[in-house]
């Protein structure tokens, strides 16, 4: 839905073109390769969700409304382990800070009007944000986000449904080795952000500070104190490159 | 209950931190430092949940199947094997150990 307004911003934008460049279809397929392989991860959630001991309707209702799988795992994780709903909704909040930035970037890209905002940025996450800036021009860009946001949206909440379903099925997740998937997706998701000596500086401090608060401090607690390792490593690198 | 009042706070969380970022004017948080800490607290989390979930038993910290599994995702990661692979890795090898009793 065009607006007087949204022409204007459009005619004022420089930075990338609106068309040519890349064809549809090769957008589409990239697009849809994201979509589909991380889609299909919402069964680990459905089957985690369900082993921590959530109904089916909450495993399908944060699939959902939440739509962003870190946040969704730490949110069960921590509620299994006995956390107040606080804490963990605290430790699922901070992680889910890091799509404010990916909107930043994706709302000069992709340029919505302001009556699309509310709805797209349910879509606002890793995968649509990876997919959408990394193409070359405003129409590119505008499909990968649709495509990645809508195939991801339906498989990961399709997923979801049928993990939860599988896991009240076969009782006892632990014996199928299915409490390891938690785990296993934050390291997947922790890999790439490996890339520099600060980034593992954080990492290191953070397991230590997580694990060693763990018997002292209540239970989704230690994870909030270890995001500070962020702040306490930029203060420490601010100071070192200060002298 | 509890669970239900942890949902309602993330989802509404959750959609307001992605909503800002669409609808605050670019530049209101470019500033290098803010940039700097929203890409770091991520990685703080993430390290600190993958350690808790891996060795965490409640309040004690307890060594067994899954540090197998998470090393054996570990693994897969360095050989860039894809996401699902990667999972899969993990619950495979947990159960593995778990079956021959660790």
């Amino acid at each position: 839905m065009p607006s007087l307004a949204g022409v204007a911003e459009q005619k004022a934008l420089v930075d990338l073109p609106a068309a040519g460049g890349k064809p549809d279809s090769v957008v589409v397929r990239d697009a849809l390769g994201v979509g589909v392989a991380v889609g299909l991860s919402g069964f680990a959630f459905g089957v985690t969700s369900a082993g921590s001991g959530l109904t089916l309707l909450q495993t399908c209702v944060l699939s959902l409304l939440v739509f962003t799988g870190a946040s969704q795992f730490a949110l069960v994780g921590a509620l299994a382990a006995g956390g107040s709903p606080f804490t963990a909704a605290a430790g699922a909040f901070f992680l889910g800070v890091r799509n404010a930035f990916y909107g930043l970037r994706l709302s000069e890209v992709l340029r919505l009007t302001r009556a699309v905002r509310p709805f797209a940025a349910q879509w606002v996450i890793d995968e649509t944000a990876a997919v959408a800036l990394a193409q070359p021009t405003r129409r590119s860009a505008r499909i990968g986000f649709v495509v990645t946001g809508l195939s991801l949206y339906v498989l990961w909440n399709l997923t979801t449904l049928l993990g939860a379903l599988g896991a009240e099925a076969i009782g006892d997740t632990g014996a199928w080795g299915l409490d390891a998937a938690g785990p296993a997706v934050f390291l997947a998701l922790l890999a790439p952000m490996l890339k520099s000596a600060a980034e593992r500086a954080v990492a290191g401090l953070a397991v230590v500070l997580g694990l060693g608060l763990l018997p002292v401090l209540p239970a989704g607690v230690p994870v909030l104190v270890a995001a500070l390792a962020a702040p306490v490593v930029l203060w420490a690198q601010g100071r070192g490159s200060g002298r | 209950m509890n669970t239900w009042i942890a949902i309602g706070l993330t989802v509404v969380g959750c959609y307001a931190v992605k909503l800002i970022g669409l609808l605050v004017p670019a530049g209101a948080l470019e500033r290098p430092l803010v940039r700097r800490l929203a890409a770091l607290l991520p990685v703080a989390l993430l390290a600190a949940l993958t350690a808790q979930q891996t060795f965490g038993d409640g309040q004690a910290l307890v060594l067994d199947a899954r540090a197998a599994g998470v090393t054996a995702a570990a693994l897969a990661l360095v050989l860039r094997a894809p996401f699902l692979l990667v999972v899969a890795a993990a619950v495979v090898v947990t159960a593995g150990v778990r079956a021959m009793g660790g």
